[in-house]
């Protein structure tokens, strides 16, 4: 049994014995620090592995307490089916918070939700039938298989039960095809959308999760107290669940726990001191928890969860080599016809980037597109990509036309890429890094990762990318952290992330850049293996020799324009192609 | 409604409107500086109110005592590392800037104070008391983690706003102060009775505006201000340091906010937390103007305090309610107005 296991049992033990044992005081703070530990999840997942904030989770938290203690105290309906209204309403508010705010730079959801949580807060003090400032009181006691949860003791087993299974399906949602590409959200937003992520659907569905959560929190708490007022679901408490997300840590779901217990303790703790100290009463624990959070984001960006997990090292993940093979798609034969670039326009303004180029390639060559710096090439990288939109022309792949789509729209064809500046999620493993390539051969979403329903597609999914990482010679470095590699191998990272979208044209963007003698061999040699393999590659490049002798075919572009087109023997002795990269000789 | 209690609104609701389009301002500056989204922006309005309410009471205002503490650690952040790259020469300035003119300033206020001094000269002091807060916030919070992303920041903005409530509550208690009127002229306008207090505060608010304009088109540090909004490498590169250019945007923001606050105090009354949902109506007026466009972001404000002039005559309750929810159209347009593809940070 591994050390993780061994001290989850603890904590599930402990979890068991303590309403039993503790004194009141103790199992009230056990109570607290679960419902908080639900919310903070929440914040863990929008803005510890999403990159999204919320200071409105309180709001939310509200939402479910007041939907249940209103239906509840008003119409007598049972706690179970509020519930289920307090979700569908937090659903619904959410969806459409997320929608108007997610599509927008990442400042604007933040502070939409400061104002939001601020109106909602004033608008449960003053609505009459939410009792304004006094709130609802006389909630009924919720029963679990007929035992009534009537004490503290009782509700911290459905409090803790919920947290633990919320926490489980959080980590099942990480640990999954869904889950690497919400990892990517955070600094990785490109380089996902180019192999089919649709991150604004996710960054709502992330944010919708978060709600629920808050919505959940709020229910259970009503129901702990069987009164509701305004004042816990302020703007400050949403404030504060924030900070208890910053607090513990994204680096595992466990740092909502950890924040939550931390915060809940020390602002128990300082209520009492600060006070006596000071000599007047009022929330002076607001200034240690502002100072306390200005140094961790300073000194420990990550919170504390890091320096807990350095005692619990992650299992490795083992790909299953009995694991089904994806299918893969037909390949074209060779020779045929695979992209057409015709007449293709970009203006940046008054500046034409691309003036009127064309050429086309056949499926299983090598064509090398050069020319000197500033010609246009990673342009047309990026017009064949749908990464930037034409201003006229036309870009067809295998006669469709796909200039009209989207970077994502255009992976299904069968385009994959690697990017010039490499993007790698760093702290993630090479393999899982190598994992979002195959992201649009699996379907699986996120409710059945959660509950791990897609083992056998994450199974297969895995050992896709360890086959790929084989046949480009990574598997030995299939462990380590993406960020440890170095330059070249993040390259060749790269190739074999794309080659996991089984792709029928590869599209390498100045791959040789940045590296060393021998790194550029050894990915000469790759590229020739993936040719000899039928393989398809369009290589943006400016390094002569390195093109020079891989390539089929070679089209030289200078100043926007297509200067030639030829085998590399025929380029290089071209008079006008010598001009632009040796000046004239006169 | 009768046209006398629609123009009395309409007055009322521009008045409350300068204040938050200085507030707006002073956002849209310091965003566009140090892409901080300076939510303790309100704070700064509540210290500078509740300054100028305790000296006009002859009593010694808890911000002598914040500022001389606060001081006390830049001195001690800023030593440790002067020691630390061996730049021992810097030590005088260090304890001049940050202990000796903060001890001077506390001094001269214990001395002034109990003399009930004209109410210019008490603006003055009130000013120099709150102003440096602005720069030395920026040194501890903000300058060692200038590069991270916008949201690390506006969380550390959120962090620095609980903090400077908190110690609003500690040096000036829980009580609210109102200030009396810089002036109880009235003015009878056919209608409508017009307020010297409601003139001076669009007169000192347009003042204001007037001066920052002047500030950036014809001064050098103006001009390094905007460089750097511009382009933040570009303006280093050219000898426009990061850290001046925040001190600088934080100071003209702590200005901006004691001033408003000065403005404000005699308007409504101020507690130590007042400053908060004072300084987020300046938001909404910023975020109208996508937290770029000055004048946007001015007529934004503007819009707010006739919005909540308005509400708080047809529904006082729900007044916060209106003015916050106003972000939710404002929001909905813009995510239709803007393509805009987010940066990959981090």
């Amino acid at each position: 049994m591994s050390r993780a296991r061994l001290v989850l049992g603890m904590f599930v033990a402990f979890m068991l014995a303590a309403p039993l044992a503790l004194p009141e005081f103790h199992v009230t703070l056990l109570n607290y620090i679960g419902l908080y530990s639900i919310v903070t999840l929440g914040l863990v997942l929008l803005t510890g592995i999403g990159g999204l904030t919320s200071f409105g989770q309180a709001a939310f938290v509200g939402m479910g307490a007041y939907t249940t203690a209103f239906l509840t105290t008003a119409y007598g309906v049972s706690p179970w089916l509020t519930l289920l209204a307090g979700l569908a309403l937090t659903f619904a508010v959410s969806l459409f918070l997320g929608f108007i705010t997610l599509r927008l730079s990442g400042h604007y959801l933040p502070l939409g939700t400061i104002a939001w949580g601020i109106s909602l807060y004033y608008l449960f003090s003053n609505i009459e039938f939410l009792g304004g400032y006094t709130g609802l009181s006389s909630l009924p006691e919720i029963n679990v298989f007929g035992v009534a949860l009537d004490t503290g003791r009782k509700f911290d087993y459905l409090i803790w039960t919920l947290a633990l299974l919320a926490l489980l399906s959080m980590h099942n949602l990480l640990d999954s095809r869904s889950g690497r590409a919400i990892r990517a959200l955070k600094g990785g937003s490109m380089m996902a959308e180019s192999f089919g992520v649709d991150t604004a659907r996710l960054k709502t569905i992330i944010f919708i999760h978060a709600a629920l959560l808050a919505s959940l929190s709020g229910w259970l708490y009503a129901h702990l107290l069987r009164f509701v007022n305004p004042t816990p679901f302020s703007i400050n408490a949403g404030i504060e669940y924030l900070f208890m997300a910053v607090v513990g840590g994204a680096a595992s779901v466990w740092g909502a726990v950890v924040g939550a217990g931390i915060l809940t303790i020390l602002k128990q703790w300082l209520q009492d001191l600060l006070p006596r100290l000071l000599g007047q009463n009022g929330n002076f624990e607001m200034i240690v928890f502002g100072v306390l959070l200005v140094l961790l984001l300073q000194r420990a960006r990550e919170g504390i969860m890091p320096l807990v997990l350095r005692y619990f090292p992650a299992p490795k993940k083992l790909p299953q080599a009995a694991a089904q093979e994806l299918p893969r798609r037909a390949q074209p034969a060779c020779g045929e016809s695979l992209l057409e670039l015709t007449r293709v326009r970009k203006a940046f303004g008054g500046l034409v980037a691309v003036n009127e180029l064309s050429f086309a390639m056949r499926s299983g060559e090598i064509l090398g597109l050069i020319g000197p710096n500033g010609a246009g090439k990673s342009t047309v990288f990026n017009l064949v990509t749908g990464v930037l939109p034409l201003t006229s022309g036309e870009v067809r792949f295998r006669g469709e036309r796909i200039d009209t789509l989207s970077a994502r729209a255009i992976v299904p064809y069968g385009l994959a890429r690697t990017f010039q500046h490499v993007h790698l999620l760093p702290t993630m493993s090479v393999l899982e890094n190598v994992a979002i390539g195959a992201h649009l051969r699996g379907s699986k979403g996120v409710i059945s990762a959660a509950l791990h329903l897609e083992r056998a597609e994450e199974a297969m999914l895995l050992a896709e990318a360890a086959r790929q990482l084989e046949r480009v010679g990574l598997g030995p470095s299939m462990h380590e952290q993406a960020g440890s590699l170095a330059l070249g191998q993040q390259r060749i990272l790269e190739i074999a992330r794309a080659l996991c979208a089984d792709p029928v044209l590869l599209l390498l963007d100045e791959p040789a850049a940045g590296l060393r003698y021998q790194e550029k061999r050894a990915l000469a040699e790759l590229l020739r293996k993936l040719k000899s393999e039928g393989m398809s590659v369009l290589l943006v490049e400016h390094d002569m020799d390195f093109v020079m002798k891989l390539v089929d075919r070679l089209v030289v572009m200078d100043f926007g324009e297509k200067l030639a087109e030829g085998l590399p023997q025929e380029i290089q002795t071209d008079p006008a192609v010598l001009e632009a990269y040796l000046g004239g000789v006169k | 409604m009768n046209t006398e209690i629609a123009l009395f609104l309409i007055q009322d609701g521009l008045t409350n409107g300068a204040i938050y389009a200085l507030l707006a301002l002073a956002l849209v500056l310091v965003f566009a500086v140090t892409r901080v989204i300076f939510i303790p922006q309100g704070e700064f309005v509540a210290y500078g109110a509740l300054t100028l309410a305790g000296l006009q009471l002859g009593k010694l205002p808890g911000t002598a005592w914040l500022l001389l503490g606060v001081g006390l650690a830049v001195a001690v952040v800023e030593l440790a590392q002067a020691l630390r790259l061996g730049l021992a020469r810097r030590i005088p300035a260090i304890l001049f800037k940050f202990i000796i003119i903060p001890v001077a300033l506390l001094s001269l206020a214990w001395w002034a104070a109990p003399q009930k001094p004209a109410l210019t000269l008490q603006i003055l002091l009130t000013l120099v008391l709150v102003v440096p807060l602005g720069p030395m916030v920026y040194r501890l919070a903000y300058q060692p983690l200038a590069n991270a992303s916008v949201l690390v920041l506006l969380i550390i903005s959120v962090a620095v706003h609980f903090a400077m409530t908190g110690l609003g509550l500690v040096f000036f208690g829980a009580e609210g102060s109102r200030t009396p009127p810089f002036s109880d002229a009235q003015w009878k306008l056919g209608v409508l009775n017009i307020s010297g207090q409601s003139l001076w505060v669009m007169g000192a608010s347009l003042a204001l505006i007037v001066a920052l304009l002047l500030f950036f088109e014809h001064t050098i540090y103006g001009k390094a201000l905007r460089a750097t909004a511009i382009n933040r490498v570009g303006a280093r590169l050219v000898g426009v340091s990061p850290a001046m250019a925040g001190k600088l945007s934080f100071t003209l923001a702590a200005l901006i906010g004691a001033l408003s606050g000065i403005l404000v105090a005699p308007i409504t009354t101020i507690y130590y937390d007042s400053g908060f949902l004072v300084g987020l109506k300046g938001f909404v007026g910023a975020i109208v103007g996508g937290l770029m466009s000055y004048p946007i972001a001015a007529a934004g404000a503007l819009l707010v305090g006739l919005l909540e002039a308005y509400a708080s005559f047809w529904a006082s309750a729900y007044k916060e309610v209106i003015v916050f929810t106003l972000i939710i159209p404002v929001l909905i347009w813009r995510s239709f107005t803007t393509h805009h593809i987010e940066e990959e940070e981090e």
